[in-house]
């Protein structure tokens, strides 16, 4: 049998971690190969080394990393023996690699001509305008308009899309036989995300790469690859066909991946979750990895690592327990415990305006406005969850913002039960800030590191004087058995506590002040899957028992599909969809809806039958296009989209969309 | 851009005008123009008439900042502080209290102040930028541990006793080159070389440990792993990639300084006896001289907001992020 292109056999590398120079193993003798023109995936959670692994294949570890042993060969070529200066003639020429993170990836002060011309030169020779032929062409491949111009333009110059397509072009440009691509769609967003996944599968296709996708998004998976390697705590505990993977998966950690995921289907079920966390690198187990948190742990799991168990052709697992052939125990389409929805709102948001002013000149008058929200209207009632979903960029962050009065509006009102918020005089809008929190996007960097869990929990009810003093302990103790935290939690620092259990305190601190209205600023997005599930069936048990109404700021579908019962859909600064979940999911009227919902990658098998691919990306709020904001994208646009903005049309009782396909 | 420039040069008048204020204030707590009378005088002529006719001579008969005795605007304006003052923003120093024209003072001092200036500043700047490169290249190793050590202690060592232990040693024992003094025309040579040593060694310490910072900073980023997933040799990653993202916070943090190198150094001026700005402030000080010390006040705040703006200018020169709209 001939070598395939990538294999890498018993890998071990770790992290030399302090003074005392012991080398922590992040990944503990990892073995797979990727064949010319496959894709291979390496899913896993943050902190499972499938990076790690990306990288030591590389040979790009940072400083303190080591590998300590195994094998790494490329076409049958070992590569953990090369000289640096060999290495460095296979990296970027046989082997490229692009990263999360376009934005920071690219050399600011650079051009792209600079930075493509680079590995040109090195690796091919070329030069002059050869060098700009072939960098033109690459652009070209990787759909960028306009080649020669965006040649000389630098980084910030480009959206975030354009930079991802700058990266692979660099990768490109050595004409590499594998291509690593870690986690490459992930800090974009969806319809973005669609079309990198759609230019990725492009060029493989084309030139019979080999792919290594490393991610952690199981739709991502379903979309590209063609076998998949689950990793957990450094180790492959499955490898398995793009078929056996999502229809038999066998690892009791897989499985729960699976039953992780918010989706539709799921609606009044709580999430299954993965009870603990993932075994610090210091103290892991010497028995299976995953048998503290798995459901079918047995006592030889904790005493032997499981050796791997050949399925089928293709499919091992590394597991002492058989799954009894059952497939996965979907839960019944759930039925809902609707609430009825009183007449009355507990939040009006009516024409809701905030714009920012552009100033130029010596005398820094105002020549523009960026239009961040620009006549938004919303209503929720309490005990339900109204979803704003959009992309970046589309103003929702600032929506979320004005309506606690963090951003002044520029106008429109926000009633909050029968009070005006809009205007009102700060120290009276203390007092009202009782009935409203936030829980933010990043609880790492949300949560004051120089306090106590309990001081952060007990600052807003002592400064809005809810309870006295002395009540503070008993309530802090209380909310954080109520988002199930241990009461010691509250001595505690935030840095002592893993993201799910810092997005508990802030819930926990939002609540402190028992409001009834809690907006959540995509409060999962920075979260694993099995750890958003967690929080997710923590806000809906809350919501069942306090009777908060959420309004959820997302851009994550399947978590609206889950949690939400009313969704309204931002793009530019307004609301071009909203209704009841049911509707707006089910039965998308809008071009925008459809094809966000299109884009999305969904975890199974079957893809969604038609894809809407939208062509670019969100134009800035500063310069709007005239008419429909949407329609330089819009495959239905008419001449009547480039010149009016639509009025709204209900669709239903419930369901209004802003389109001129709906008269 | 020259919106901008325009913009900014409107905003310094406040600035100059509360400099200005601030300077007079702290002047005058401390100082009566009877003191300064008594003091110009000598101890042996003061007499109440002297001292009388000697403030009547160069205004200081008059009221501070107010005068309640006259009318109208006279209020303000007939006072010390605006007579003093307003001319300064016209360019017109006036004279010092021993009678010598200020600006003339000033357009001949400027010479020797930067001829040890300048070279200190571009020999500092080099030999500091190297050494943290070196440092940064060789991080982790032992190298760096010793360099910053090095680093630390020749920072934490004042800046007197480079000056007194060099003179001591270059001058006094090895008599290599005078101890202070200056020359005229290219003689000044020898009298140079003594101070440009000292101050570009006081100040390697403390700007290479920063530089230093700013490069590992650097070399933590995502860019400079795209550079070497690129197979670029680690020589190439250093100097096209990372270099050139580091010089920008070192040279807009060095640009505000660069006017400042015409008023010269205080300490050095005065150790080595260099007829400068930087000794004729200090002589200015000790003689009570306000005339001198608030133009020369002036003139240092007047150079800070030309070094800010052309820091504002220089961002846009080395970064292409950053233009003014």
């Amino acid at each position: 049998m001939s070598d395939p292109l990538l294999s890498v056999r018993d890998l071990r590398l770790g992290f030399t971690a302090g003074r005392r120079a012991k080398t922590l193993l992040a990944v503990d003798g990892i073995s797979f190969s990727v064949g010319s023109g496959e894709t291979f995936a390496l899913l896993g959670e943050s902190g499972c080394g499938k990076s790690a692994t990306a990288q030591g294949i590389m040979r790009l570890l940072p400083g303190a990393g080591r590998i300590t042993g195994g094998s790494v060969r490329l076409a049958g070529e070992e590569l953990l023996n090369l000289a640096e200066a060999d290495m460095r003639r296979i990296r970027g020429a046989r082997m490229a690699m692009i990263f999360q993170e376009p934005a920071t990836s690219l050399n600011p002060v650079l051009t792209v001509g600079q930075q493509i011309g680079e590995v040109l030169s090195r690796h091919r020779g070329l030069a002059g305008p050869e060098a700009a032929a072939a960098m033109a062409g690459l652009l070209k491949q990787v759909g960028i308009a306009d080649p020669e111009r965006r040649l000389n333009e630098y980084p910030f110059q480009l959206s975030g899309g354009m930079k991802q397509r700058v990266m692979i072009a660099i990768a490109l440009a050595g004409e590499p036989e594998l291509l690593i691509a870690d986690e490459p769609t992930t800090a974009l967003d969806v319809t973005v995300q669609a079309q990198i996944l759609d230019l990725l599968a492009g060029v493989q296709a084309a030139r019979g790469m080999g792919l290594l996708l490393i991610t952690h998004d199981l739709g991502v998976v379903a979309r590209m690859a063609n076998r998949i390697g689950v990793m957990y705590a450094g180790e492959l505990v499955e490898v398995a066909s793009r078929e056996a993977f999502f229809t038999a998966p066998q690892h009791p950690y897989t499985r729960a991946l699976f039953s992780a995921l918010p989706e539709v289907s799921r609606r009044g079920h709580p999430l299954l979750t993965i009870p603990g966390q993932v075994p610090s690198l210091e103290a892991m187990p010497a028995g299976c990895r995953f048998a503290d948190r798995c459901g079918q742990v047995m006592a030889v799991c904790r005493e032997h690592s499981p050796p791997w168990r050949e399925i089928a052709g293709g499919h091992a697992v590394r597991c002492h327990w058989q799954a009894a052939d059952d497939g996965e125990a979907n839960g019944s389409p759930g039925k809902r415990a609707e609430l009825q929805s009183p007449d009355r709102h507990l939040l009006e948001v009516a024409d809701l305006k905030v714009h920012f002013s552009i100033r130029r000149g010596i005398l820094q008058r105002t020549v523009g406005y960026v239009k961040a929200v620009d006549g938004v209207s919303l209503a929720l009632t309490p005990g339900r969850t109204l979803a704003l979903v959009g992309e970046s960029g589309c103003g929702k962050t600032t929506v979320g913002k004005a309506i606690l009065q963090l951003i002044a509006p520029t106008g429109g009102s926000v009633r909050l039960g029968a009070t005006e918020l809009v205007g009102m005089k700060p120290r009276r809008l203390r007092a009202v800030r009782r009935h409203m929190q936030m829980v933010f996007q990043d609880p790492f960097a949300s949560l004051n590191p120089r306090l106590r869990v309990g001081e952060i929990i007990a600052e807003g009810m002592a400064a809005l004087r809810v309870g006295s003093t002395a009540d503070h302990g008993p309530a802090v103790a209380a909310l954080l058995a109520q988002v199930g935290l241990p009461a010691e939690a509250a001595d505690r620092f935030p840095h002592e506590f893993s993201g799910g259990q810092r997005q508990r305190i802030a819930v926990a601190r939002a609540l402190a002040v028992q409001p009834e209205l809690l907006i959540c600023d995509e409060p999962t997005s920075a979260l694993d899957v099995s750890v958003q599930a967690q929080i997710l069936n923590l806000l809906k048990t809350l919501q069942e028992a306090l009777g908060v109404a959420y309004l959820f700021i997302t851009h994550n579908f399947a978590v609206v599909e889950y949690l939400a019962h009313d969704v309204a859909v931002m793009y530019l600064g307004r609301i071009v969809e909203r209704g009841s979940a049911e509707e707006v999911l089910g039965n998308p009227r809008h071009p925008y809806t459809r094809a966000l919902l299109s884009a999305v990658p969904v975890p199974r098998l079957e893809g969604r039958p038609e894809a809407i691919k939208l062509p670019g990306e969100t134009p800035s709020p500063a310069k709007p296009p005239a008419g429909c904001h949407f329609h330089p994208r819009c495959i239905h646009a008419s001449e009547a989209c480039r010149r009016d903005y639509p009025a709204g049309t209900r669709v239903s009782e419930t369901h209004t969309v802003v389109c001129h396909l709906y008269p | 851009m020259l919106a901008y420039i325009v913009r900014r040069l409107f905003y310094a008048i406040p600035i100059l005008i509360g400099v200005n204020l601030v300077t007079f204030a702290l002047f005058f707590v401390v100082n009566t123009p009877d003191d300064m009378a008594r003091m110009q005088l000598g101890v042996k002529r003061v007499t109440p008439e002297a001292i009388q006719k000697w403030k009547a001579e160069r205004g200081y008969d008059k009221p501070l900042v107010v005068n309640h005795g006259a009318d109208g605007l006279g209020m303000v304006t007939d006072t010390i502080f605006f007579e003093k003052s307003a001319r300064m923003f016209a360019g017109d120093f006036g004279r010092a209290e021993d009678g010598r024209d200020i600006a003339r003072e000033i357009a001949n001092r400027m010479g020797p102040s930067l001829a040890i200036a300048l070279p200190t500043f571009i020999l500092g700047l080099f030999v500091t930028v190297s050494f943290a490169l070196t440092l940064a290249f060789f991080r982790a190793t032992a190298f760096d541990f010793w360099g910053v050590v090095v680093c630390v202690a020749m920072m934490s060592i004042s800046g007197l006793f480079y000056i007194i232990g060099g003179q001591y040693l270059i001058s006094k024992i090895w008599r290599l080159v005078p101890i202070s003094g200056f020359g005229e025309g290219l003689d000044a040579w020898r009298f140079l070389i003594l101070p440009v040593v000292i101050g570009v060694v006081s100040g390697i310490g403390s700007s290479s440990r920063w530089y230093r910072t700013i490069f590992l900073e650097e070399v933590g980023k995502d860019y400079v792993r795209t550079a070497r997933a690129k197979g670029l040799p680690e020589t190439v990653v250093f100097f096209r990639h990372i270099l050139r993202n580091a010089l920008i916070p070192i040279l807009t943090g060095v640009v505000v300084v660069i006017p400042l190198l015409f008023m010269g150094s205080l300490l050095t001026e005065s150790f080595f006896g260099v007829p400068g700005l930087g000794s004729y402030t200090i002589d200015a000080i000790n003689a009570q001289d306000f005339a001198v010390v608030r133009s020369m006040v002036f003139i240092g705040s007047v150079l800070y907001i030309v070094g800010l703006i052309l820091t504002d200018i220089s961002y846009t020169l080395v970064d292409p992020r950053i233009r003014f709209e």
